[in-house]
């Protein structure tokens, strides 16, 4: 019994109160998920090595703000993540993810299937509070299956590490400094028609966002039958895994 | 004068009318909103300025410089300036044009387009000056609420106005919010 009790203390920590077990090795988000608790992300995916560049999933601990993505599971925090305070934060960062790009969401193929957007839904944001910044940035229809919208990219990078990781092809990349960063091609044109990138690579299918996307291949769910139209981000996040079958194919 | 009616006036700038249809979509509510609402100026009124109102509702981002003129005059006279529908909000479809320059566009449509005859671009001092972007209204004036959807549900209309009506804080419901 005191041995059992002990066990459980040492992989224990607590969310909004609520006891979760992790094992070592894992993260915030790692346990959470596991224990089908949901902490806001976009840049996460499981399956996939964390990221920490969109930070949803910011949680407080030890008086501290920190990424839940990114933060090793350690006995005994304490960790608040559904407080006011923190969807209100989350819902700025929200706000900055959409006045930095053009989502447009009226005119997009994404449109109930989009993450960003469901996150805006979830978090009750009524208006971009920001001013817009009303980029310019290149289109890229070069493939003959798969377009690149950067206007509407978030750059979670989950292209990126998918390609790296999973596909083993290593197609995309983010390339510039701070407001200038963007997602480019590594290709010696730059463009993703001279990539290897094919329609079924788990690189081609992760945007969260419309930024990565299927040609003629929009609008085909009706209203009401989009994913987010059905369930809102937090029950569809606990759900979604990396395909084992397809994990480390080409290493 | 015990039941002084709520006064209500609606502008359309850069819209397409459908925030409006959208609230006329609210049916046979209408008429129970209308014992206890009037209209100031609005497309659905002959009123051609907007007198002192309790809320206006605008549609449509800021185009132009009558937009910028309307949105200021709806800003003094009312109350509660409420944004409707995604143009209003954040420019919308419209704000598409913003990825070109305001001369490409023009030269476009009244110089190079398909068919155009005695191509010159409009100079009309009648005319008002297109802006160089579209811009949401709350980036030209305060916006006490906003109503989002392409158009918003009908009724989400009624979710906004009719808690105002009562002198309370609106909520929109979460089956009730969309941006498209």
């Amino acid at each position: 019994m005191g041995y059992h009790a002990m066990a459980i203390n040492q992989n224990t920590l607590t969310i909004d109160g609520k006891d979760v077990y992790f094992e070592q090795g894992q993260t915030i988000m790692d346990a959470a998920l596991a224990a089908k608790i949901y902490i806001p992300h976009l840049c996460h995916y499981p399956g996939l090595p964390p990221s920490g560049n969109c930070r949803l999933c910011v949680v407080e601990t030890n008086g501290k703000s920190v990424a839940a993505c990114i933060t090793q599971a350690q006995a005994g925090l304490r960790i608040h993540s559904n407080t006011p305070e923190l969807n209100a934060v989350r819902k700025t960062i929200t706000q900055m993810l959409f006045v930095e790009g053009n989502h447009i969401c009226p005119a997009c193929e994404k449109s109930g299937n989009c993450k960003l957007q469901a996150m805006g839904y979830y978090l009750g944001m009524h208006e971009e509070h920001f001013h817009h910044f009303n980029p310019r940035r290149a289109l890229d229809a070069s493939h003959p299956a798969i377009f690149l919208d950067r206007s509407r990219c978030i750059l979670c990078d989950l292209c990126v590490r998918a390609s790296r990781e999973v596909d083993g092809k290593n197609v995309f990349a983010i390339a510039g400094r701070g407001a200038d960063a963007h997602l480019i091609v590594n290709t010696d044109s730059g463009k993703l028609g001279d990539s290897n990138l094919d329609r079924d690579d788990l690189a081609a299918n992760i945007c969260p966002v419309g930024a990565i996307m299927h040609k003629q291949r929009g609008y085909v769910s009706p209203i009401g039958q989009r994913i987010y139209d059905q369930q809102p981000i937090n029950e569809i996040a606990l759900g979604e895994h990396v395909p084992e079958s397809t994990e480390r194919d080409h290493d | 004068m015990t039941d002084q009616k709520i006064r209500i006036a609606t502008a359309s700038l850069a819209g397409c009318f459908g925030c409006h249809m959208s609230f006329l979509d609210i049916d046979e509510k209408l008429v129970q909103l209308n014992e206890r609402i009037e209209f100031n100026r609005s497309p659905l009124t002959d009123i051609k300025h907007c007198g002192p109102s309790d809320i206006g509702l605008i549609e449509g981002g800021v185009c132009n410089a009558d937009n910028v003129r309307v949105l200021r005059e709806f800003r003094a006279n009312c109350k509660v300036l409420i944004a409707v529908g995604a143009c209003a909000i954040n420019g919308g479809v419209p704000a598409m044009r913003n990825y070109f320059d305001l001369r490409e566009c023009l030269e476009e449509v009244y110089l190079h387009g398909t068919g155009v005859t005695n191509p010159q671009i409009p100079d009309d001092a009648e005319l008002p000056l297109l802006l160089d972007k579209v811009y949401p209204v709350q980036e030209v004036v305060r916006i006490d609420y906003f109503l989002p959807g392409c158009p918003p549900p009908a009724d989400a209309f009624l979710q906004m106005l009719m808690p105002l009506l009562d002198g309370k804080a609106p909520h929109i419901a979460n089956n009730q919010l969309h941006y498209d």
